[in-house]
């Protein structure tokens, strides 16, 4: 039965959904998609779902509405109207109608009876625990040796079981990433090379020079202040990688914040300082390390005799030591490859602004 | 002493909310959007202020206790900073002042 | 008492999402979403001490953090026209 606080967020819920979809002003829109990410993510972190809350907001609230605004810089700024037509609005009923006849047999909300909660999840739940709660350092070898399953023995299950239990899912996680980030590039930075910046500059010599000390004074409040935080964010941004094997963290979720502190100093200080600071070459190189550090990790087990992706050979002595090292790595790569990514979407989608 | 900070924590987490709410009243009613930051600044920095705090006094020394304080000198110091900048744009943009006083001095003229 | 907390946060977060549907300019909506934003961490951090769990409020300084991001990219958005300005020193300063 859910919460009643879970209910009055739904129904916030449910009215943003409607007003993005009947509001004709997109920007607007984008305004509310930002109060719809805050929401959800509000939400998963009342039903005690904190990494993916963790990451709802640091997506949502930041970097997914700076890509929606450079997205509409480059379309337009009204919804285009178009006549209603009624066959797309019954297919759509019918779909809807029948897939909230299919959620009719799924089980109850929370119960514990659940095909989910059991099985593999409640496995790893319990090897886990049993590790953790008998408060003894050599826990986790006995729980491996006694009962040939391997324990990870780190406080965030979620962690855990994102990165070593699931790790191969997570490494196509990562390669998806990947993947998509060179789609981007490949789509929006394509005919780039034909006009260079600094030529653009130049030629704009005359009003930019007049222009240019009244808009830099004019921001300074704005730069002090970025200023002071810019550090903050991604001191943030390390703390949240490395905390993830004890609390809500992790790669994903460090990857974003560290990508919206960069975004938000090429917001302020303007996208060439930016890319002097974080040239593009080293982006690419980045998303590049990002993966072969999680490959690698699994290739130095497989050469050391193991399956791929094993981490207990990487500590021969203490099993335990070796998952916790390659969780690490892991989830450096992971944060390596999503930081880079964010930041290479972001050059190519505003720096095609300027055309 | 326990029995202080108890007191003075459930205060702070009364007034806090009821001053946010009074905020957002003067976010619907104000008549002009830069007095509309003011409404919208008062929940920002004094209503968010008294809650964190009278959560503080709910927790004791502890990590939470610093976490806390970080949350409190962020929201004091960015949000201001980003009215700040939404004032300015918005001034740039040619979004006017509505103010009584000049309709005394057409009055007066 | 977390309990009038949160109710009075959720009634302030209802008023923001009005604020934010109707507001004549754009710059409401953007003062709306701003204040909707402040909210949802105290929301976070006040729930995570009504269920006993402050390791919550890593999230809520993440949004605290995030939350000027977005904000100060929607601002210039919405006085540049994009998010590219040219803003490279030409004079020495």
């Amino acid at each position: 039965m859910p919460l009643p606080i879970e209910i009055v967020l739904f129904l916030f819920l449910l009215s943003t959904a409607i007003a993005i979809a009947r509001l004709e002003d997109l920007f607007a829109a984008a305004m509310l998609t930002g109060i719809f990410s805050l929401l959800s993510a509000g939400l998963f972190t009342i039903m005690d779902a904190v990494d993916v809350a963790f990451t709802e907001a640091a997506v949502g609230a930041g970097v997914a509405t700076v890509f929606i605004l450079c997205t509409l810089s480059l379309t337009a700024k009204r919804e285009y109207q178009q006549p209603t037509k009624v066959l797309p609005f019954i297919v759509v009923g019918i779909t809807g109608a029948a897939l909230i006849y299919g959620t009719l047999d799924m089980p109850a909300y929370g119960d514990p009876d659940a095909v989910t909660h059991r099985h593999l999840s409640a496995k790893f739940i319990e090897i886990e625990e049993r590790a953790m709660f008998s408060q003894n350092e050599h826990a986790v070898e006995s729980a491996r040796h006694g009962n040939e399953e391997k324990a990870v023995g780190l406080p965030n299950i979620v962690t855990s079981i994102l990165a070593s239990y699931r790790g191969y899912d997570t490494f196509g996680e990562v390669t998806v990433i990947f993947t998509a980030t060179i789609g981007v590039m490949l789509l929006l930075r394509g005919r780039r090379h034909k006009k260079s910046f600094t030529s653009q500059s130049r030629s704009d010599g005359n009003d930019v020079v007049k222009e240019q000390p009244m808009r830099m004074r004019e921001k300074i409040i704005l730069r002090v202040v970025s200023k002071a935080f810019i550090p903050f964010i991604f001191m943030f941004a390390l703390y949240v990688q490395f905390h993830g094997d004890f609390g809500p963290g992790g790669g994903f979720q460090a990857g974003v914040i560290f990508a919206a502190g960069i975004i938000l100093y090429g917001v302020i200080f303007g996208l060439d300082t930016m890319r002097s600071a974080v040239p593009e070459r080293v982006l690419v190189y980045g998303i590049i390390s990002g993966l072969i550090l999680y490959g690698g990790v699994g290739i130095v087990s497989l050469l050391s005799g193991a399956n791929f992706l094993d981490y207990d050979i990487l500590d021969t002595h203490n099993p335990a030591h070796g998952q916790h090292l390659g969780i690490l790595l892991v989830e450096l790569g992971v944060g390596i490859t999503v930081t880079c990514a964010m930041t290479t979407i972001f050059y190519g989608l505003a720096g095609r602004g300027k055309q | 002493m326990v029995a202080v900070l108890e007191i003075l924590s459930w205060t702070c987490l009364v007034v806090g909310p009821i001053l946010c709410i009074i905020g957002g009243i003067g976010l619907l009613r104000l008549p002009d959007f830069y007095a509309r930051t003011h409404a919208a600044g008062i929940t920002d920095t004094l209503g968010a202020g008294l809650i964190i705090l009278g959560l503080i006094l709910q927790a004791g020394f502890s990590l939470v206790m610093v976490k806390l304080i970080f949350i409190i000198i962020f929201m004091l110091l960015i949000n201001p900073g980003a009215t700040h900048g939404l004032a300015k744009a918005a001034y740039a943009q040619g979004v006017k002042v509505e103010s009584e006083e000049e309709e005394l001095d057409a009055a007066t003229d | 008492m977390f309990i009038i907390a949160m109710t009075g946060v959720l009634l302030t977060m209802l008023i923001a999402l009005i604020a934010a549907l109707r507001g004549p300019t754009v710059f409401d909506r953007i003062l709306a979403v701003n204040m909707f934003g402040t909210k949802t961490v105290l929301l976070i951090a006040v729930s995570g001490f009504l269920s006993g769990r402050p390791e919550w409020l890593d999230l809520a300084l993440v949004y605290a953090l995030v939350n000027f991001t977005g904000i100060i990219a929607v601002t210039k958005f919405s006085r540049f026209g994009n998010l590219a300005s040219d803003h490279k020193r030409v004079k020495p300063w």
